[in-house]
This record gives C-alpha cells, sequence and structure tokens, in this order.
C-alpha cells in the first residue's frame, strides 16, 4: 500500500479517525493492530520475519536486563565480602554473558536481512566467476521476496539490542510496544531510522485530541504529498527517459540526468519522510528528523550530517565508534606509529573504520555493486577532502574569501555537483555504464540540447517544465525561510484568512498539478526498496 | 591536561580548548576528530575508552574529557 495511493489515504484517515474515538489506553494497541494490517497488505507471508526480529529482540534485550540486574544486586549484596579483583572478575564474566546475548540477537537479525536481501547478489557473483574460469553449470537464484521495510526496522532493533547492552536504554517488558516500535506503520516503509529511547516517550503515551497537533501535521503530510506528486513523479518521466536510452542521451544529457534526478531523490524522499513525520505529529507521536537542508552544505561531510541523517547516526554510533574504538583498532593504530610513524599509525583507525562504515551504508542500500561503488566514492571524497584540510586552511589565511556570500554559494553548488556525480552510480546501476557516461559527459559536445527544445523530447511539456521550475524555487525559498525557525509556526501567527488560503492554495497545487493523468499509476518512493 | 590539551590543539589549533565547552554541541569536534582523539589518547594515557563512553558529555570539553580519562585510569 503506497503512501499515494487511495487506499493508503482511506487507511490513515480511518486509523486517524479511531485512534481519537477510542479511550487513551487503547491508542497505542489500536496503531499496533493498524501496522500489523498495513504490513498484511504487503503480504501477509512476511509477517513471520518482522515477528521474530521482534520476539528475538524483545527476549535477548530482557535477558541482558536481567543479567545487568542480578551484577548490580549481587555486587551490592557483597559489597564487603569481595576484594576488588574479585568484583571485576565477576563483572568481566556477566558484560560476556550480555555481550553473547546481544551478538546472538544481532548475528541471527542481520543474518536474516542477509539472506532475503544478498544470497542472489552472491550468487550471480558466484556465477560471474565460475563463468570467468570457464566452469560450466550456474546456481540458480532463490526466490526470495524482500520483507518491506526490513532495512530499517532491522536497523531500529539492533539499535535498540546494543542500547540495552550498553546500558543507554531499560528493556521493554512489554513484547508488544516494542513491536510496535519496530512495525509503526508510517515510519516502517523509509524510516527514519528511530531510537526506542526517544520514540518511547511518545509512542506510547495517551494523546487526547488536540486540533492544533493534528492539523499541524496534517499541514505537513500536505507538504511531503506536494514534493512528492509535484515535483519527484513528475520529473520522474524525464529521469527514466535519460537512464532509460543511454545510447542516445550521452554528453550534456548527462548533465542533466545528473540534476533531475538529484531534484527527484530530495523531493521524493523529503517528501516520503513529511509525510510519516507528519502523519506521526498528527497522533501526538515525535519521530526524529531526517533531513536538515542537505543541499545548503558547503561539504560532503556537511550533507552526510544533513541528508537521511537517522541513518548517518546509525551508522557512527553502532558501526563507527565500536570499529574503530576496538581493541584490535588501537594495537593497529599504535602499530602503525611505531613502524610506519605517527601521522600514519593515528590515520589508520579513521580510515579503515569510515571505509568500512561507507562500505556497509553501500551495502544497506543495496546489493549490487553500483552501490558498493558508490559507497566507496563517498569514502574517497570524504578522505580525500579530510586530507586537503591543511591546503583549505592555507588558502583561507591567504584570500579572505570564508564565509563570504560568493563563496558560500560556490561551496553549495560544487557540493550538490559532487554528491549528484557520485549519485551516477545509484541513477545508472552499472558501475562500467556509470563511468562511460561520466566521460562522455567531461568530452560532451552537445551542449546546445539544454536550450534548443531537445529536453521536451524527454516525455515533459513546457508546462511541465515550468511547473518544475516553480516547485524548485518554492523548495528553495521554504529552505530559506526554514533556517530562521518553523513555517508553520509563523503560519500559525498569520491571520485566518491568509493561513487558508495559503494551505488550500497547496492543497489545489496538489490536487490540480500532481502528476496523476489517464493511466497513473502512483509510482513507488525511492527508498522503499531499501 | 597538559598532555590532553597539546592533542587537542594538535587538530584544531584555532580553538581554545581550555575555555570552549561545547565542543559536540557546536561540531567543532566532529565524529573523525574523536576517533583521532580516543588514538591518541589510548597511546598517550594507556587508558581504552569504548564506543558506550562516546557521549556529548564526556566529550563537550577537554576538562570533561579529562574526568573520563580520570576515571577509567582509576577503574584500571
Amino acid at each position: 500500500m503506497l503512501f499515494t495511493s487511495y487506499e493508503f489515504l482511506g487507511f490513515a484517515a480511518a486509523v486517524l479517525l479511531l485512534y481519537y474515538l477510542l479511550p487513551g489506553r487503547f491508542q497505542w494497541p489500536l496503531l499496533l493492530a493498524a501496522s500489523c494490517l498495513f504490513y498484511c497488505f504487503a503480504g501477509p507471508d512476511n509477517l513471520i520475519y518482522i515477528v521474530t526480529t521482534a520476539l528475538t529482540t524483545w527476549f535477548s534485550a530482557r535477558r541482558i536486563a536481567r543479567c545487568a540486574r542480578r551484577q548490580k544486586e549481587y555486587l551490592t549484596r557483597h559489597k564487603d565480602d569481595l576484594s576488588r579483583e574479585e568484583k571485576r572478575a565477576y563483572r568481566e564474566k556477566q558484560k560476556k554473558i550480555r555481550f553473547r546475548w546481544a551478538l546472538a540477537c544481532v548475528l541471527l537479525n542481520i543474518g536474516i536481512l542477509a539472506v532475503v536481501k544478498y544470497t542472489n547478489f552472491v550468487i550471480s557473483n558466484v556465477n560471474g566467476v565460475m563463468a570467468a574460469f570457464g566452469r560450466e553449470g550456474r546456481l540458480s537464484f532463490l526466490d526470495l521476496a524482500l520483507p518491506m521495510g526490513i532495512s530499517f526496522y532491522t536497523f531500529q532493533a539492533v539499535g535498540y539490542l546494543i542500547d540495552v547492552y550498553r546500558g543507554a536504554v531499560e528493556a521493554e517488558e512489554n513484547p508488544f510496544k516494542l513491536s510496535l516500535f519496530l512495525s509503526f506503520f508510517p515510519q516502517l516503509v523509509q524510516g527514519p531510522i528511530n531510537r526506542f529511547a526517544d520514540l518511547r516517550q511518545t509512542l506510547f503515551s495517551r494523546h487526547p485530541f488536540d486540533w492544533g497537533k493534528v492539523s499541524r501535521g496534517l499541514q505537513r503530510v500536505l507538504w511531503g504529498y506536494f514534493k512528492k506528486l509535484v515535483i519527484a513523479d513528475r520529473i520522474l518521466t524525464a529521469v527514466n527517459a535519460l537512464i532509460g536510452d543511454t545510447a542516445a542521451y550521452t554528453g550534456a544529457y548527462v548533465l542533466a540526468g545528473m540534476l533531475f534526478y538529484a531534484l527527484e531523490l530530495y523531493a521524493d524522499f523529503t517528501g516520503g519522510i513529511d509525510i510519516t513525520i507528519g502523519m506521526a505529529e498528527a497522533m501526538g507521536i515525535t519521530l526524529a528528523e531526517n533531513f536538515r537542508r542537505p543541499y545548503f552544505s558547503k561539504s560532503i561531510k556537511e550533507y552526510w550530517r544533513r541528508w537521511h541523517m537517522t541513518m548517518g547516526s546509525w551508522f557512527t554510533d553502532y558501526i563507527f565508534y565500536p570499529v574503530s574504538v576496538c581493541k584490535p583498532m588501537l594495537k593497529l593504530s599504535r602499530f602503525g606509529r611505531a613502524h610506519l610513524g605517527n601521522a600514519v599509525g593515528k590515520r589508520l583507525p579513521v580510515y579503515l573504520s569510515t571505509f568500512i562504515v561507507w562500505l556497509a551504508t553501500g551495502v544497506w542500500h543495496g546489493a549490487s555493486w553500483n552501490f558498493i561503488a558508490w559507497g566507496l566514492g563517498n569514502w574517497v571524497v570524504i578522505m580525500v577532502s579530510q586530507e586537503l584540510d591543511p591546503l583549505y586552511a592555507r588558502f583561507h589565511r591567504r584570500f579572505k574569501v570564508q564565509g563570504k556570500l560568493p563563496f558560500r554559494l560556490f561551496q553549495v553548488v560544487r557540493t550538490v555537483l559532487l554528491m549528484s556525480c557520485l549519485r551516477m552510480f545509484d541513477c545508472y546501476r552499472d558501475v562500467p555504464l556509470t563511468f562511460r557516461m561520466f566521460a562522455s559527459l567531461l568530452t560532451a559536445r552537445n551542449w546546445h540540447v539544454l536550450w534548443d527544445g531537445s529536453l521536451l523530447a524527454l516525455g515533459l511539456t513546457w508546462a511541465d517544465y515550468w511547473v518544475l521550475g516553480a516547485g524548485t524555487v518554492l523548495l528553495v525559498c521554504v529552505s530559506l525561510v526554514q533556517r530562521k525557525g518553523s513555517i508553520r509556526n509563523r503560519l500559525r501567527a498569520a491571520p485566518c484568512p491568509a493561513r487558508a488560503a495559503v494551505w488550500l492554495g497547496l492543497f489545489l497545487c496538489v490536487l490540480v498539478m500532481g502528476a496523476y493523468g489517464v493511466g497513473y499509476d502512483a509510482s513507488q518512493f525511492i527508498y522503499n526498496q531499501f | 591536561m597538559e598532555e590532553l590539551l597539546e592533542i587537542l590543539t594538535d587538530l584544531h589549533p584555532d580553538v581554545d580548548f581550555e575555555t570552549e565547552e561545547d565542543l559536540i554541541d557546536r561540531k567543532i569536534l566532529d565524529s573523525l576528530d574523536i576517533v583521532s582523539i580516543i588514538s591518541e589518547v589510548s597511546g598517550v594515557f594507556g587508558v581504552t575508552i569504548t564506543a558506550k563512553d562516546i557521549t556529548p558529555e564526556h566529550f563537550n570539553s577537554a576538562q570533561a574529557l579529562y574526568g573520563l580519562i580520570q576515571r577509567l585510569s582509576d577503574e584500571g
């Protein structure tokens, strides 16, 4: 059931209505039932995966918490009987038990994700290697359907379990509450990846009807639909045309494709997240923000702090830090300092850990080499820019341009272009083809196609380009104003007729300019496939 | 404390680590800096800062970080 389908609108409206009609204590059970129903629409067989994840995570977390509780009680009881060494040995023993529970559960759930998502990728590579060595026979692909939202709920489950293991959050006693945390239907399909400690604050509380909250949530939902239906789904036609015929659309067309895809991805993903967060907000539930005007970033590092923020912070907290500060890594760093010099030694943990993180980020995005190349491309750019820091510092000492508007604009454009170049791996879904297309851009002689009307052959009319242009200007203006605070808060202070005109205008825009048309088939959100 | 200030100043010579108390909240230190600091601290002070200890409270100021190092040293 896609967010842009009529079924979903009906479903969400019914849930919202029931949510406020029922007594407060039934609100979260209703959400759990609705989430199960929502999941069943994607195929009831898939329920087994999410139920397995929920139950194993709930059980393991409780065992870890019980072990920690026992340790505390034992040490308190024997405070004066045990020596410091005995206490330490006991703590170490208990820590090992907790670690084993956490590790087993993480391996099981990441294992499920790996099997359903990557088995066929591995098979295709094994077949490729066998063919390269002239071996006959091929392994057959398995018929494995990717359960909806598995990458997102698995990450939430693993994050929760590690937080319990670290003692950062208490284990949830109620398996149904934990199941709702993992399956809450607005966030299930494309995130954001929430933390239990944050989401529990509002997910299980009682929320009496509050028109202010409901209307604020619905306003954000409407803005999300505007981005998705008016901008992302409109430009999708041109993006598909450009990617679909790589023999014809080379050179300057590649630049057009890069920029169109940048716009599509932004409008699609942020639009989807707006719908998700807005819907939760209408029910009084606060989800983590996932974007902070990423296209205003002045460097790739900054961009990744502002784009898909919940995924970035998940990788930082649960992969980057544990890997980079683990004992073997610190030993390697010391070895590097002793044998290769201080400069190499201190870089080793950072380089290796970021490599692992970006490899994992690429793999998480999809089971294919193009995503791995995309992830490692990001790693290379970030590491190179890190190494160039002293050079930038010298440049800024010599030329006083830092912070000046033209230089800031240059930095923003540079970041958008760099990110768009890297996204070509995602766009063309084929590594050699991506390099060929990039080479064709560098040797392009057909720049005239950008203004001689050739872009009208991509399935978009002048009217479409006007709508896209106006929509993009609106996105930029909204982002500029947002830097000074919430637009919805500002609008609340405006007179009622002005406020009504704005929201009615936006609603009509979605209704009239949404990319429906004859035979309209709501297109999937890009991040649904992850 | 002197050694810690030296490690930090090496990383960001333009920051006054003796007075700055919002190193994380003001995004002066990023995740790559934190890993470099932990690696240096491990070599100089012989303590292991684990992922669990990486919180804004421990890294927002040189003083807080020094407190963490002392606590870990005491715990042995």
